[in-house]
């Protein structure tokens, strides 16, 4: 029968490996050479862009890469959807926006910025998401089913 | 023998309490707007609404959690907590810092990462907190007569949970590196550091309420522990099949995270089988009401519910959907907050005196507040369902398909009622206790 010693044995050892593992892991796959984001296309912008999304809590109603709110439409693939005029009227809206009744907060964002989440989407877009991207763009069902 | 400085978990419990209230509160107002009643959006927009309700639920937890190691810490280690003052100091900054993020959020300032939102200035003001909470706890322990594997385990979850909040303050320019620390923190903390501090105040509990050999619950107490972090900290694969990093995740993630419900499964047998094998049948009914029924329904939330869509061929199509809001529910509840109440409604009696071990209240509680949180899990999930199919098979716009699936939203705010009112039945059993007292805390 196991004893308390084994027990203590079994959690100290496993806990470690396992953490090794992860960690290693986690070293290869963000090295340079494993990259899927296009790393070397994050501009000013697009990290301006990103500094709007967070400070806007975005992610409290939308979904990027599939993580953030359920509330409001994935935008991972936003720009090959609704194309940027789309966008930026929403971005720059003085007024709420309403699309079949559910409101958006009019962030009334000035030109510069609605360019800067647009260039943050469009790097988003462009991400390598194993095979997810293709399943959220509804743009995408022609390639899913070739 | 018990302890004075016992009683300042009362007051955790209380903040718990408190908490608990406004994030049902927020999350009613979400439930409406889903319905497509949304008329408080000029004050309340959703993402306020949501990162309150998140927010609420992480500091309520962690206050529970807290006030169950100023309970535990004292009585394992056989000693008073080494400063009864610090520990006040403690608990009225924990609340200050949690007031000054919610008012922030109702005005556009957080850092807008999910469960994470609390801006950054006040991260740190965190840390200071939760530091000061540790110096308390392991002072403590170590000045004590004895360190028991409990309260060892309890106090390395709560050293774990303050140390992984760190990788979700760095900075990062990229979504997807921000994305995949923000799990360091989200998921090593629930189906991680968080489970030995569940297993640590489950195991306390077992051995308060069956009897049973402190030697057989702690042995096995390791096991489920050992079984949580094999499975669990490369489980966190399945949170990065889909975030823009190697592909390797899907088979790491895949193969560890179904392994995960292993752990909760281990976790309610562990504690039916001391139930059942304890000869010592202590008084307190409603302390092992809900000490047994986190065990099972965290196996059923978070083991099964979860194993539902955690394969990656499952989860392509479920990520990012109300099927994640399903698990996610059940698991939490299950998981965290059901052992916090189960730890309230051990300790409660024993603070201030007053034996309300079975009070009916107390039993409409426990089932008003389970069968409706099973009512909404069921109600998330078919909607979530319904989503997937229309969404991502049937490529109908989001929009559209949010409409479609009104009507479950009406189903979550009716049972949502239930759950709350059982929620609301605990809080008045809760306040009918009165204030703990040191003539109660001796007299144990």
């Amino acid at each position: 029968m196991l004893s308390k010693k084994q027990a203590r044995a079994f959690f100290l050892i496993g806990t470690l490996v396992t953490f090794l593992a992860f960690i290693a892991l986690t070293v290869y796959s963000l090295g340079e050479s494993q990259d899927q984001s296009h790393a070397e296309n994050i501009s000013p912008s697009v990290v301006r862009g990103k500094n709007l999304w967070d400070s806007n809590n975005c992610m409290g109603c939308h979904t990027l890469f599939g993580e953030g709110g359920y509330y409001a439409p994935e935008l991972t693939k936003v720009i090959d959807r609704r194309g940027k005029g789309y966008i930026k009227a929403i971005l720059m809206s003085p007024v709420p926006w309403e699309p079949n009744g559910r409101k958006m907060v009019a962030y009334k964002f000035t030109n510069e910025q609605a360019d800067d989440l647009i260039n943050f989407f469009e790097w988003i877009g462009h991400v390598d998401l194993n095979g997810f991207d293709r399943v959220v763009s509804p743009l995408a069902k022609d390639k899913i089913n070739n | 023998m018990k302890y004075k400085s016992q009683k300042v978990a009362y007051w955790f419990f209380a903040l718990s309490m408190l908490l608990f209230t406004l994030q049902l509160v927020y999350g009613f107002i979400m439930g409406f707007a889903h319905a497509g009643m949304d008329g408080l959006h000029q004050w309340i927009p959703f993402n306020t609404a949501k990162a309150v309700h998140l927010n609420l639920l992480v500091v309520w937890l962690l206050s529970g959690f807290m006030g169950a190691a100023y309970y535990i810490i004292p009585e394992e280690a056989q000693r008073e907590l080494v400063s009864v003052k610090l520990a006040y100091v403690q608990l009225i900054s924990l609340a200050l810092v949690g007031v000054a993020a919610i008012v922030g959020f109702h005005m556009n300032i957080w850092e807008g990462r999910k469960f994470l939102e609390i801006p950054r200035p006040l991260d740190f003001l965190v840390v200071v907190n939760v530091l000061l909470f540790l110096g308390i706890i392991l002072l403590t322990l170590f000045k004590g007569k004895r360190q028991t594997t409990t309260a060892l385990v309890l106090s390395m979850g709560l050293f774990f949970a303050a140390l992984l909040y760190l990788p979700g303050m760095l900075p990062f320019d990229s979504q997807v590196l921000d994305s995949f620390f923000r799990w360091w923190v989200v998921h090593l903390w629930v189906e991680g550091v968080w489970e030995l501090i569940m297993g640590g105040i489950l195991s306390f509990l077992l051995i308060k309420l069956t009897g049973v050999d402190r030697e057989v619950i702690e042995k096995w107490l390791y096991v489920i522990v050992g079984l949580t972090f094999l499975s669990g900290v490369l489980g966190t694969g399945h949170h990065y099949y889909y975030i823009g990093v190697n592909k390797i995740w899907l088979i790491v993630g895949g193969i560890f995270s179904a392994l995960e419900p292993l752990a909760f499964l281990a976790m309610a047998l562990f504690a039916v089988n001391m139930y059942r094998k304890g000869e010592k049948k202590h008084p307190n009914k409603l302390a092992l009401y809900w000490t047994l029924g986190a065990a099972i329904v965290s196996f059923v939330g978070a083991g099964l519910l979860g194993f539902a869509h955690t394969l990656p061929q499952t989860n392509l199509y479920t990520h990012g959907t109300l099927v994640t809001a399903m698990h996610g529910h059940l698991a939490f509840w299950g998981a965290y907050a059901m052992i916090v109440l189960a730890i309230i409604s051990y300790s409660l009696p024993n603070m201030t005196g007053r034996k309300r071990y079975d009070s009916s209240l107390g039993r409409m509680a426990f089932w008003f507040s389970n069968i409706g949180i099973i009512g909404m899990t069921v109600a998330f999930g078919v909607a979530g369902v319904a989503q997937v199919y229309m969404e991502r098979k049937m490529k109908i716009p989001f929009m559209e398909v949010q409409q479609e699936i009104e009507v479950h939203f009406w189903v979550l705010i009716i049972c949502a009622t239930l759950f709350s009112t059982g929620i609301t039945m605990y809080i008045i059993d809760f306040i009918k206790h009165g204030q703990p007292t040191d003539e109660a805390l001796e007299s144990n």
